[in-house]
């Protein structure tokens, strides 16, 4: 006879940990942890945790996705998107070859939301590591370092966070006749979208600060600077990870606002810049919602994934978030 | 509570400085030169230019410029736009339009936003907190341009339900951008609501009213919801900020001649002086909103009231 016949309890070849079985004691979830299992790092274990989240599954593929889209549209559209033929101008869906019709211009839709993914990814990219960088820096030497410097760098993020992204975006637009690039996007919003990182990246290390293992560090007679760079910043960093993993659906839908107002990057093909001219041909709109639609979904369901994917490693960061 | 309030109200001067310092210097030093902009394409002779400068302070240092100009400000005097016309003119039309959609949107956000949270929070896992969520998710995913645009497109041009252009300016033609505005943050404050919700009705004070023999509805508005909307009182302060800059898209969707579009105006034509008397205008309301906001916690936190 088999042993796991005979006992039950023992545990099985297939099964990766031991597990005690149900009703041995309320504590089951702290007991049924195997002693001998090599431990896994926050980071080890919150990976164990997403992968079978079926959101953060999903929403990693959506951006994988759509890198995908930015980096290669040619595989999805051999339209040239900035060709557009006034004769052939609002068409409707599937009529002289073009999937979702024109726009007024003459331009061909589907290509017009396939390469607008470009410009939209590379904007929130720069712009969320920028503001990170920024943000992190400050913040973590504001909650390290502490006092009168402290006081200062938190007044200075005061400053910076009452003149709200969008606003603060488009005086500096005002300063640019030509419109904006690339670049220069990604510095204004950098400027005004590194507060929130910041705030978090301090609160985090004054936590992580106090803790034992950076007091016997110290007790071990290494350097203030090796503390916070080797000890402090990763173990405070996870909160961070999460907010820019947001703040990059939040830059996105800056960069698509500022277009659509008409100050974003000039002569591209983007997202808002589409919705802009949408929004200036009803006519084409009632016969063709593609115009509307195909740059609105593209732009949710990029901003979507980001954001979901954000809270998906949240929850798995903060184990007491994820049993509520 | 005094020394609550004053001590606030000093943290807030520092803030209110730099943030002004900060946006006039933006508008007028960051790029080319705001002179050029009234020129076009022909140049200004440069008595004019001169001229222009000096009417507009431009010939004196920033920090002499930016006191002048705080200086009017505090005595009422929004000074004169590019065009040459007094920016509290076109402004005093503007203002009750938008101070009406913005109250019909925190109206929408705080109301039904911690009335959604609640029933969400008190009924966790069942379907009517999931189709709260789901819709929330949502929400906070599409731009408030793309929720006003296609909400335009679907009620007003094709189910004819609401007006297209809201130019009028009364309560009645701002319902939509007023609810369109406050749609996201109805979202969050609804999500905040929630969670926070969830956690206090577990809470033993909450066992202990429920065990006295309090009514639940009793128990939910004095014990419940009190203790939970500290964390969404906060959140809708920051998010004014949000408010805004998203009144700026909404007025421009739905043609509504407030504030925002004034900005827009100023904005194409790149109109630096009523740039910079609009953004202070909002930074300072911001602000104000913020201190109040502090002040609401201390009322709904006593351990805020009395810590010195």
């Amino acid at each position: 006879m088999r042993s796991d016949v005979m006992n039950p309890d023992a545990p099985r070849a297939d099964q990766g940990h031991y597990v005690a079985p149900l009703g041995e004691t309320p504590l089951q979830e702290v007991d049924s942890v195997d002693p001998n299992a090599t431990p896994r790092s926050l980071w080890g274990e919150a990976m164990h945790t997403l992968l079978r989240n079926p959101v953060f599954v999903v929403s990693t593929l959506l951006i994988l996705f759509v890198l995908f889209v930015a980096a290669f549209p040619g595989v999805f559209t051999k339209v040239d998107p900035t060709y557009g033929v006034i004769s052939d101008s609002n068409l409707a869906p599937g009529e002289g070859g073009h999937v979702l019709g024109t726009s007024r211009q003459g331009y061909d839709i589907w290509a017009r939301t396939v390469h607008g993914a470009r410009i939209s990814v590379l904007v929130g990219f720069f712009t969320m590591l920028l503001s990170t960088l920024i943000g992190g820096t400050l913040g973590a030497i504001a909650g390290y370092v502490g006092g009168w410097l402290d006081e200062v760098l938190s007044r200075i993020n005061d400053i910076f966070f009452a003149i709200p992204l969008v606003l603060g975006a488009i005086v500096f637009a005002n300063r640019f006749p030509n419109g904006m690039n690339l670049w220069t996007v990604s510095l204004v919003l950098s400027i005004f979208g590194w507060t929130s990182i910041a705030r978090i990246m301090r609160g985090s290390v004054i936590s992580v600060k106090n803790q034992d293992f950076v007091m016997a560090s110290t007790a071990l007679g290494a350097s203030k600077t090796k503390i916070l760079l080797r000890h402090v910043i990763p173990n405070a960093i996870a909160p961070v990870i999460v907010t820019a993993t947001v703040n990059l659906g939040v830059f996105i839908v800056a960069e698509a606002t500022l277009s659509f107002l008409g100050v974003g990057i000039t002569n591209a093909v983007s997202w808002g810049a589409d919705l802009s001219s949408a929004k200036d041909s009803m006519r084409t709109l009632e016969n063709n919602p593609w115009v509307l639609f195909a740059p609105s979904i593209a732009l949710a369901l990029t901003v979507l994934s980001f954001i979901m994917m954000g809270d998906a490693v949240r929850d798995a960061l903060d184990p007491k978030a994820r049993k509520r | 509570m005094i020394w609550y309030i004053a001590r606030r109200v000093l943290q807030m001067i520092p803030v209110f400085l730099g943030a002004t310092l900060l946006v006039y210097a933006m508008a007028f030093y960051a790029g080319g030169d705001p002179i050029a902009a009234i020129a076009g394409d022909k140049p200004l002779s440069p008595a004019v230019v001169a001229q222009l400068r000096e009417q507009y302070n431009l010939d004196k240092p920033l920090i002499v410029q930016w006191l002048i100009y705080l200086g009017n400000l505090v005595r009422g005097d929004l000074g004169i736009s590019l065009q040459g016309r007094p920016i509290a003119d076109s402004l005093q039309s503007a203002f009750p339009v938008t101070f009406r959609m913005a109250l019909i949107a925190i109206v929408v956000e705080t109301v039904l936003g911690v009335a959604a949270g609640v029933i969400s929070g008190l009924k966790k896992g069942t379907i009517i907190d999931t189709a709260f969520l789901m819709v929330s998710l949502l929400v906070i995913a599409v731009p408030t341009f793309v929720i006003g645009f296609v909400a335009q497109f679907l009620l007003g041009v094709k189910l004819e339900l609401v007006p297209v252009n809201a130019s009028g300016g009364g309560f009645g033609d701002l319902i939509l951008p007023g609810c369109v505005l406050g749609v996201v943050s109805f979202a969050y404050v609804l999500r905040l609501t929630r969670t926070s919700v969830a956690e206090v009705a577990t809470a033993d004070h909450v066992r202990t009213a429920t065990a006295k023999g309090l009514s639940r509805g009793g128990v939910v508005t004095k014990h419940i919801l009190r203790n939970s909307l500290i964390p969404v009182v906060t959140f809708i302060g920051a998010d004014l900020g949000a408010l805004m800059g998203g009144a700026i898209v909404t007025e421009r969707i739905f043609n509504v001649h407030g504030i925002g579009s004034e900005l827009w105006k100023a904005i194409t034509k790149s109109d630096s002086p009523k740039i910079v008397t609009i953004v202070t205008l909002l930074v300072v309301i911001f602000l104000i909103a913020n201190l109040i906001v502090d002040l609401l916690y201390a009322v709904l936190d006593p351990r805020i009231r009395y810590a010195k």
